[in-house]
């Protein structure tokens, strides 16, 4: 269809049809990206308003009240409103930011792009894609406002909390919006997901074999067929959810005396919600950092100027953590009374994840040996992510060793190591692909590399300052979600910690906004890159014009010869040959790299 | 509107940067470079140095710093098996955290392009060797962490020795009911539906081993002996977690859990090591259970075998606070019951001030 759509004629296109109902992949990227910027800093504010109350407990801020009203009464929050804070942060950063903002936009401007298709196989559902997504977002902002707040009960949303308004105030209203906005959520994640797998097997153009295929693609690829497998386990939660929650139907709830009565559900188990919901729940942590991770690849080898080592390896990886991230999700529930035969199996096949991870770790290290590096933002926060991802990484062998876990489970230990890893890792990737990609994104400008600099800096040390320590507090003992530590000796020994902690959140977040600012000012002020392909890379999306038009590209589309990472051959005149450069004589005789 | 004006101050703050970063980004192209990163490029390599050092000399020192607070020291047997566990965990990753980070920013700088220089990357795209070497040797340290840590878990997890106490441990919003089986040994029936103002359990006086159960409002626990913990939840999940102790568990509604452990430094020996008078073991709450969560502090006191059992016989039944005409008033106290194997029917000696707090059904 793509292919009789656009063959350099352009469209004249209407304001709605380009810029608001678009079906093209390039302007829905912007969509999913812009929306998920919004979403980061309304979450990043979240939490600088819970370390507030965790880094000064005992202060009052004035303007919380005069912002927040009665959930700040008197200029401290109030434990209700810390509770939706923590959780709506949960919610908001993972699958609004990190699953949507992050697989929203680089798949979406890649795929295309990089295999070398005019449009997805089905831009419509592609751009349904976006307004589920959109729909969903205005769902879940509108509970914010509810007035008994939005849902409360954890990111994870477990019953009977979640499920009974009397247990928490959040799981009223709040919880019901929660619910709809993530069904919406899931059918956009959906019908993005379906259509990136079929783009990719598809529409590849001609001599773009598999294995030539850039790692953005191949991480994007297995992201899709994860988020197909899993997501409909989160939405079979959320359906019988809402059954117990509406229709006094009993999954999930069993026995229980709340609010001064004995409710009549029997026979249902909290365990399985706990189940059903880690079954998306650990599957969506690879969601959210194989993208980052295909990005990082690209990025690292184009500014080392050096192939990706070892390429095939990369993709065994990746398919190794695919395979074994959908048998690993009871390690989040050690501690739930799960058999301890079956804790053990889990301890087993999560400690087997580490090793694929690793292989990636030493392959990304050795991709830089020797390499000519560059360092653009794009680089730097490539090897920032590293850097997280292998001081989150290294924790998770003591978390997923479940006997390790009895004491660390539910500690600050396990959010620093979420944290690490997987938040500032992805959000690291997610910087390092806009950094990279902007050019694309917007007509041929280029970010501010300073101001790029600085924010990567300042992210960095601040975003270890934030969690690093979190692992001492945790090694202590002290449980998360606690609104306060004052009633225990045991967990109230870390004031100044817990301050430094705040402190390094708020100056972090405010460091966001320099990239905001680049981001938003370069639009119109950012300088326009002299070529086409200002980073001199392989990959096909260089050899497109600046202009956007509904195609890609004005004539035909190019031919493939050769893998995406002929950096620095040896013979060749630049240290670059693109995909779309036929090979040599003298190549056509070696082994193919691939 | 001082707010107003800071906001726009913000901003503006923002677009001076934006401009100054743009005259940075001019004044390096004007140079005459061919590329813009080959000016920069030294300061970044040297500031990813200086992270590198900043980032692991401070790592190293605050974790001296705070060693002090690394797990507190265990009071339990298999609380020191999951420190083992843990140290050696500890030992091995370092060991590949420190080697790793060190190449990554060390190769990031050395390897950084270079004013004036040819040199060029080298073609290295793959390597088998490497590959299987890197493959193989993690997977040989982590089944060496995983055999020790299978071997623990089954430990810890095993079934509760022969000679074990047992009690039971009710978590509500926000507090926690406990309850041991008097001298019959046994626990009486519960059921949710007799949970009422005064029963606060729904225990099933009708049955005979309910009648001497004993209800407390904080933990004791007698040392050096197996204490088995059956762990309940009134309405939502809970967690019942003794940091001291290595011992974590969920509370669950409708599913009954344990978790057994064997006390042994009483609060006494505690209190000495620690040099601290008021030293208290604490019970909290580690699972996510409404705005109450942080607020589920019990004390727990290990003593002596005779302390335990003098403390318990100064405790009352759930008999005598649910029905107090019934179940009122005896002579005997629960350690001599103990000894004697009374009856499980006979009642017991109501010594203690109830608080309101601890019967309270929210």
């Amino acid at each position: 269809m793509a292919d009789t759509h656009a063959h350099g004629h352009h469209h004249e296109e209407s304001f709605i049809s380009k810029y608001i109902f678009s079906q093209d992949h390039k302007m829905i990227a912007k969509q999913f990206l812009i929306t998920g910027i919004i979403w980061g800093v309304i979450g990043g504010l979240m939490s600088v308003l819970f370390r507030l109350q965790l880094g000064w407990p005992l202060e009052k801020f004035p303007i919380l009240e005069t912002l927040l009203g009665h959930w700040a009464e008197g200029g401290q929050i109030v434990p209700e409103f810390y509770y939706a804070l923590v959780t709506m942060h949960g919610t908001i950063l993972v699958f609004f930011v990190l699953t949507a903002g992050l697989s929203g936009t680089f798949a979406n401007l890649l795929i295309p792009y990089q295999i070398g298709a005019r449009d997805m196989a089905s831009p419509l559902l592609n751009m349904l894609s976006f307004w589920f997504f959109f729909l969903a977002s205005a769902i879940m902002f509108y509970s914010l406002f509810l007035p008994h707040g939005p849902a409360a009960g954890g990111w994870t949303i477990y019953p009977p909390l979640s499920a009974l308004p009397q247990a928490i105030p959040g799981s009223g209203d709040g919880m019901t919006f929660w619910l709809i906005a993530m069904a919406l959520f899931i059918v956009s994640s959906l019908m993005g997901g379906l259509n990136y797998v079929v783009t990719i097997l598809n529409m590849r153009t001609k001599g773009m074999s598999m294995t030539r295929m850039p790692l953005t693609i191949w991480a994007i690829f297995f992201t899709a067929i994860i988020g197909v497998l899993s997501f409909p386990a989160l939405l079979a939660a959320a359906l019988l959810l809402i059954f117990d929650r509406s229709f006094g139907t009993s999954f999930y709830l069993a026995d229980i005396f709340i609010g001064g009565e004995a409710l009549p559900q029997v026979g249902g188990s909290p365990i399985l919600f706990q189940h059903l919901f880690w079954f998306l729940g650990h599957p969506e942590v690879y969601i959210v950092i194989l993208p980052a991770m295909g990005i990082v690849s690209e990025v690292l080898s184009t500014n080392a100027r050096k192939p990706i080592f070892g390429y095939m390896a990369m993709i065994y990886s990746i398919l190794g953590i695919t395979f074994l991230s959908f048998i690993v999700w009871a390690h989040h529930m050690f501690m739930s009374g799960l058999n301890p035969f079956i804790g053990s199996i889990f301890m087993v096949l999560t400690i087997i994840i580490a090793v694929p991870s690793a292989v990636k770790v030493f392959n990304w290290i050795a991709t830089i040996w020797k390499g000519n590096i560059r360092f653009t933002p794009a680089m730097l926060f490539a090897i920032g992510f590293v850097s997280t991802f292998i001081a989150g990484g290294v924790t998770g062998i003591f978390l997923g060793n479940s006997t390790i876990d009895i004491q660390l489970h539910d500690t600050y230990f396990v959010v620093a190591h979420f944290h690490i890893v997987m938040a500032l890792s992805a959000i690291f990737g997610m910087f390092a692909g806009v950094y990279h990609w902007y050019p694309k994104l917007f007509h041929g400008r280029m970010m501010n590399s300073h101001m790029g600099y600085l924010h990567f800096f300042a992210t960095l040390l601040t975003a270890y300052g934030v969690f690093w320590p979190m692992h001492y507090i945790g090694m202590a003992g002290v449980p998360r979600r606690y609104y306060s530590f004052e009633n225990f000796t045991t967990f109230n020994q870390f004031d100044g910690l817990n301050a430094f902690i705040s402190a390094c959140a708020i100056i972090g977040f405010a460091a966001q906004f320099i990239f905001i600012a680049n981001f938003f000012l370069s639009i119109f002020w950012g300088r326009k890159s002299k070529t086409l392909n200002p980073w001199n890379s392989n990959t096909l999306e260089w050899t497109t014009p600046l202009e956007h038009f509904h195609g890609n590209w004005p004539g035909e589309i190019p031919e493939v010869h050769r893998w995406a990472y002929d950096y620095s051959k040896p013979g060749a005149e630049n240290d670059y040959i693109p995909q779309t450069t036929p090979l040599t004589e003298e190549e056509l005789k070696e082994p193919a790299h691939h | 509107m001082a707010y107003l004006i800071g906001g726009i101050v913000f901003v503006l703050v923002l677009v001076l940067l934006y401009q100054i970063g743009t005259v940075f980004d001019l004044i390096a192209i004007n140079k005459g470079q061919d590329d813009l990163y080959e000016k920069s490029n030294k300061y970044n390599a040297l500031f990813m140095l200086g992270f590198m050092v900043t980032f692991l000399v401070g790592i190293v020192w605050s974790s001296v710093a705070y060693s002090d607070t690394f797990l507190p020291e265990s009071s339990s047997e298999h609380g020191r098996l999951i420190d083992e566990m843990f140290n050696i965990t500890l030992f091995w990753t370092g060991i590949i955290f420190f080697i790793t980070q060190i190449l990554l920013f060390i190769f990031a700088f050395k390897y950084r392009m270079q004013k004036g220089s040819k040199r060029k990357a080298l073609f290295f795209p793959e390597n088998d060797t490497l590959e299987i070497a890197w493959t193989v040797v993690p997977a040989i340290v982590l089944l060496g962490l995983l055999v020790i840590g299978v071997k623990s878990w089954n430990k810890v997890m095993s079934p509760p020795p022969a000679g074990s106490i047992e009690m039971e441990a009710t978590a509500y919003q926000f507090g926690w009911i406990f309850r041991y089986p008097g001298a019959d040994g046994k626990f009486g029936k519960r059921d949710y539906k007799l949970i009422d103002g005064t029963n606060s359990i729904g225990l099933d006086l009708t049955d005979e081993a309910a009648k001497d159960d004993i209800y407390t409002s904080d933990v004791f626990l007698p040392v050096d002996v197996p204490t088995l913990v059956k762990i309940r939840a009134r309405d939502v999940l809970h967690n019942f977690y003794l940091p001291h102790f290595r011992v974590k568990m969920d509370a669950v509604p409708g599913i009954p859990t344990r978790f057994w452990f064997k006390p042994d430094v009483t609060t006494v020996e505690m209190r000495e090591n620690m040099k601290d008078a008021e030293f208290e073991y604490e019970l909290a709450c580690a699972e996510m259970c409404g705005a109450g969560h942080y607020n589920m502090r019990r004390t727990v006191t290990i003593g002596t075998m005779e302390e335990f059992e003098k403390w318990l016989s100064e405790q009352v039944t759930f008999a005598s606070l649910i029905d107090p005409d019934k179940y009122a008033m005896a002579e005997s106290t629960e350690s001599e019951m103990m000894e004697t194997e009374m009856p499980s029917d006979s009642i017991m000696v109501e010594n203690q001030e109830l608080t309101t707090d601890s019967l309270q059904i929210n």
